[in-house]
């Protein structure tokens, strides 16, 4: 399709955002009908806390050219600490996907509160930019995803 | 097979303008799993849900995909309606393309191919939906408080007026905690005891209200409206139910012990009642210095006791009680200043008090009946200087936060001073003056137009020569060292929290600070409530504060536990964690990432090789549960799942979006 040809393509990003504000922040960004590119797909996710990190792998390997992970702002996690255990689990997963050889870049995080729409529209525009800039990913893409 | 119904709304032209929804619903159609897909204008409307219902009916659907608003919008208004159908509430994905599809995308091609992607990836989900029923659980109504200072007895008060039953515990011998010993309250300047006895009177007398003092929680099991909560009673030696507390064996009684509620500014004897006006009206002895507890001599105030109260066998004792909600109330201390400040005198100049000690020392039920006497001498102290924040906003030696009472009390106290004392000479040292309540900036005022003196700096030390206390520090506004000759020296001490209240609060399942003060659901929107569902907070134990706003937080607590036992059942969340026992491995890393203790590590019997073992897995409290799914990123094994977000349906998300 259009998306896979090197000329046409366009990056496709895979966020996992939290219920209690990150996802409520995109909401609101839709209610001001902010504008943002489409390569984005959200995962609605009770707490970014619950983002296990063998999503972020299978993203990965079924050709996303990057992952966000987003959630409320340290010290705002809705159930007081899972953000806390996704910032370090973050710092993890970067070095691990160093070690595979896949660009951190691909791979980021963000804390966007509920009120902060401006916030969630700059950051899928800044992350289309940076991972357009990294191209595709084909590294760790299962092979028989590719046509 | 699933059978899957797919409606995408049109939401008037909300959607309808930028999404070809009729492509989504054709695409949909094609998508394994689904019977039914169509488009609907307004699928949140009576006549829109009464489409739905008739299309579960007529194509006998078993789950259900609704293309629309954000779920956070209608995800509630759909599973009611499906209630009244065949299908489990629960089965129910919602595809968000209006906020953040149509809403945020112009290029109709794109949003459009967009849409398909979010209801592919709601339809690769719903297709790994189970049904889910919510529970209820019922309300125990009866409340627990605990900390029997002004907070916990407004609280308590409040609760039991409006009909429920309260428990108050209370670790010493008597409630009232701080404001009793306090003796005018800022910035009206009147009387501590006579508005707060009476509502400790009235907490002793209301039949709503059952005081337990010299009592302390060991244990806290169960979730909201049914914990569990095991109370210690420490032994009193004095029979309560007999007890006319006549006062005889108080009088009697020859072992003098320090008066620590009056600061160690006189003495009491080792049975005691701890303050004259004490609920309950009836003596402890104080196993630590009875004579006949230490070494089986004396028992003079048995042998005087006309009921025979007095039993030196008494044992501790503890009481399983259930409650559906708790309040913690276990208010402040104040900091040990000698220890952080020994170039203060470090404690071992007896004119050097701390602000606790001027309030019994201006107490006319006080150990001086309010005469302001210099702890050393007894002299009447002509010259006061008064050093604010010892302790706090000092984090190089205590605290770095404002304890907030301080700056309006001592303003009190030197009014206090001026008013008592005739001719006398009042210094403050200070950083800040902080005012902001009703009334305080001009009790602040007037305090200087009396004609305290107010130095900005704090005093650098503090030493005794020829008789006087010099207090030595700088002038920041002039850039100059200064020294005040003192007869006597009050330190405004930084508060902290009650010694043991963070174990309390632990117990309970409620967490503290970095500084120990307990810590609240929400800073701004759930001020009283905590993490753990049912268990809420008031007055200092959260933070330093003066009586008003702890009084105001009492009530605050109180209408939430009244919210909660105005209920008699609870529906719960069915969106929990489960454990899959044979596959656990019993790390526990899921009881420690678990926000809300939700989780504990219990031994099952086993077969191994034949052989009957013990094996430790997790388990799941269901009322505790808040689903927030960390310990299903934690978990080695994948054996801990949350129901509604298992890993299941998010990697098949996952793997159905942008599939080509
Ligand atoms: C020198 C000084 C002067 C002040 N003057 C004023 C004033 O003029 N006006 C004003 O508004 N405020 C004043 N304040 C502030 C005032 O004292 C507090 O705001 C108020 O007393 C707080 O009440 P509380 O119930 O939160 O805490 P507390 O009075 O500390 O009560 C807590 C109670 O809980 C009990 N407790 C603690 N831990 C446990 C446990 N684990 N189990 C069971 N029980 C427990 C304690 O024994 C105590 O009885 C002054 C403070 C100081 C230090
Ligand atoms: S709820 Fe948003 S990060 Fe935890």
């Amino acid at each position: 399709m259009a998306r896979i040809d090197a000329e046409n393509w366009e990056p496709k990003i895979l966020a996992f955002c939290c219920n209690w504000c990150t996802y409520t922040g995109a909401d609101l960004a839709g209610l001001n009908r902010m504008k943002y590119p489409d390569n984005i797909r959200i995962v609605r996710v009770p707490c970014s806390g619950r983002v296990n990190p063998q999503f972020i792998l299978r993203g990965f390997q079924k050709g996303y050219d990057g992952v966000l992970v987003c959630g409320c702002h340290p010290g705002d996690c809705h159930y007081t600490s899972g953000n806390y255990f996704t910032r370090r689990r973050f710092l993890l997963m970067k070095r691990l996907l160093e070690y595979a050889g896949i660009e951190t870049g691909r791979f980021q995080a963000r804390w966007i509160s509920g009120a902060e729409a401006a916030k969630f529209r700059d950051t899928v525009l800044k992350v289309t930019e940076e991972i357009r800039a990294l191209g595709p990913n084909h590294r760790m893409k299962e092979a028989d995803d590719h046509e | 097979m699933a059978r899957t119904g797919v409606i995408i709304c049109h939401c008037g032209s909300n959607i309808a303008s930028v999404v070809d929804v009729e492509r989504v619903a054709l695409a949909a159609g094609q998508m394994p799993g689904v019977t039914y897909a169509a488009t609907n204008k307004y699928t949140c409307s009576i006549s829109g849900q009464d489409m739905i219902k008739q299309a579960i009916a007529e194509h006998e659907l078993d789950r259900l995909v609704i293309a629309s608003c954000t779920p956070r919008m209608h995800e509630t208004t759909f599973r009611k309606m499906l209630t009244k159908t065949s299908i489990n509430p629960y089965m129910l994905e919602i595809a968000n393309i209006r906020e953040q599809c149509s809403w945020v995308h112009t290029d109709k091609e794109k949003a459009t191919e967009k849409a398909i992607d979010l209801v592919h990836m709601a339809v690769a989900k719903v297709l790994k939906d189970q049904p889910l029923f919510t529970s209820s659980i019922p309300v125990h109504k009866k409340c627990l408080v605990v900390g029997g200072g002004i907070a916990g007895i407004q609280a308590a008060l409040d609760v039991a007026e409006a009909g429920y039953e309260v428990t108050l515990v209370e670790r010493e011998p008597s409630i009232g905690g701080k404001m009793v010993m306090l003796d005018k309250t800022f910035p009206t300047l009147d009387c501590s005891a006579c508005i707060s006895t009476p509502k400790m009177a009235e907490a002793g007398a209301h039949p709503n209200i059952r005081l337990m003092t010299s009592c302390e929680i060991s244990a806290v099991t169960g979730y909201i409206g049914n914990f569990q909560v095991t109370i210690r009673q420490k032994p009193r030696y004095v029979n309560h139910d007999t007890c006319t507390g006549c006062g005889l064996c108080e009088e009697k009684c020859p072992t003098k012990v320090t008066n620590l509620f009056d600061q160690s500014l006189s003495k009491r004897k080792a049975i005691y009642k701890l303050f004259p006006q004490a609920v309950p009206a009836k003596p402890v002895i104080d196993s630590e210095h009875c004579t006949m507890l230490k070494s089986g001599k004396c028992g003079l105030c048995s042998k005087l006791c006309p009921l025979g109260c007095i039993n030196f066998e008494d044992q501790e004792d503890f009481i399983t009680e259930t409650f559906g909600a708790i309040v913690l109330a276990t208010g402040y201390d104040l900091i040990d200043w000698a220890k952080a400040y020994p170039e203060y005198g470090g404690g071992k100049y007896a004119n050097v008090i701390s602000g606790l000690q001027f309030e019994r020392l201006v107490n006319a039920s006080g150990p001086t009946e309010g005469h302001i006497q210099r702890p050393g001498d007894g002299a009447e102290p002509k010259t006061v200087v008064i050093v604010k924040c010892v302790g706090s906003r000092d984090p190089a030696k205590a605290k770095a936060y404002c304890s907030r009472a301080c700056c309006m009390y001592a303003a009190k106290h030197a009014h206090q001073i001026l008013e008592k004392i005739e001719g006398s000479k009042v210094y403050v040292f200070y950083i800040d003056v902080r005012t902001p309540g009703k009334g305080y900036e001009e009790f602040y005022d007037k305090t200087r137009a009396d004609g305290a003196v107010y130095i900005r700096g704090r005093v650098s030390k503090i030493y005794e020569e020829g008789g006087k206390l010099i207090c030595k520090g700088e002038d920041t506004l002039i850039g100059k060292q200064v020294a005040v000759e003192a007869d006597m020296v009050v330190l405004e001490t930084a508060m902290e929290p009650a010694h043991g209240s963070t174990e309390t609060a632990a117990t309970a399942g409620v967490s503290a600070d970095k500084d120990g003060w307990l810590t609240e659901a929400h800073p701004k929107l759930r001020p009283v409530e905590t993490q753990t569902a049912g268990v809420y907070l008031c007055g200092t134990a959260q933070g330093p504060k003066d009586i008003p706003d702890t009084v105001a937080q009492a009530s605050a607590a109180a209408a939430k536990v009244l919210g909660l036992l105005a209920k008699d059942e609870l529906e719960t969340s069915p969106m929990i964690s489960v454990v899959d026992a044979p596959k656990c491995s019993g790390c526990g890393f899921c009881e420690q990432v678990c926000p809300v203790k939700a989780i504990s590590m219990v031994d099952v019997p086993s077969m191994y090789n034949g052989k009957r073992v013990t094996r430790t897995v997790a388990q799941v409290n269901s009322g505790l549960c808040s689903g927030c799914g960390a310990c299903s990123a934690a978990c080695r094994t994948g054996c801990i799942d949350l129901l509604g977000f298992t890993n299941k349906q998010i990697l098949e998300e996952v793997d159905a979006l942008w599939q080509e």
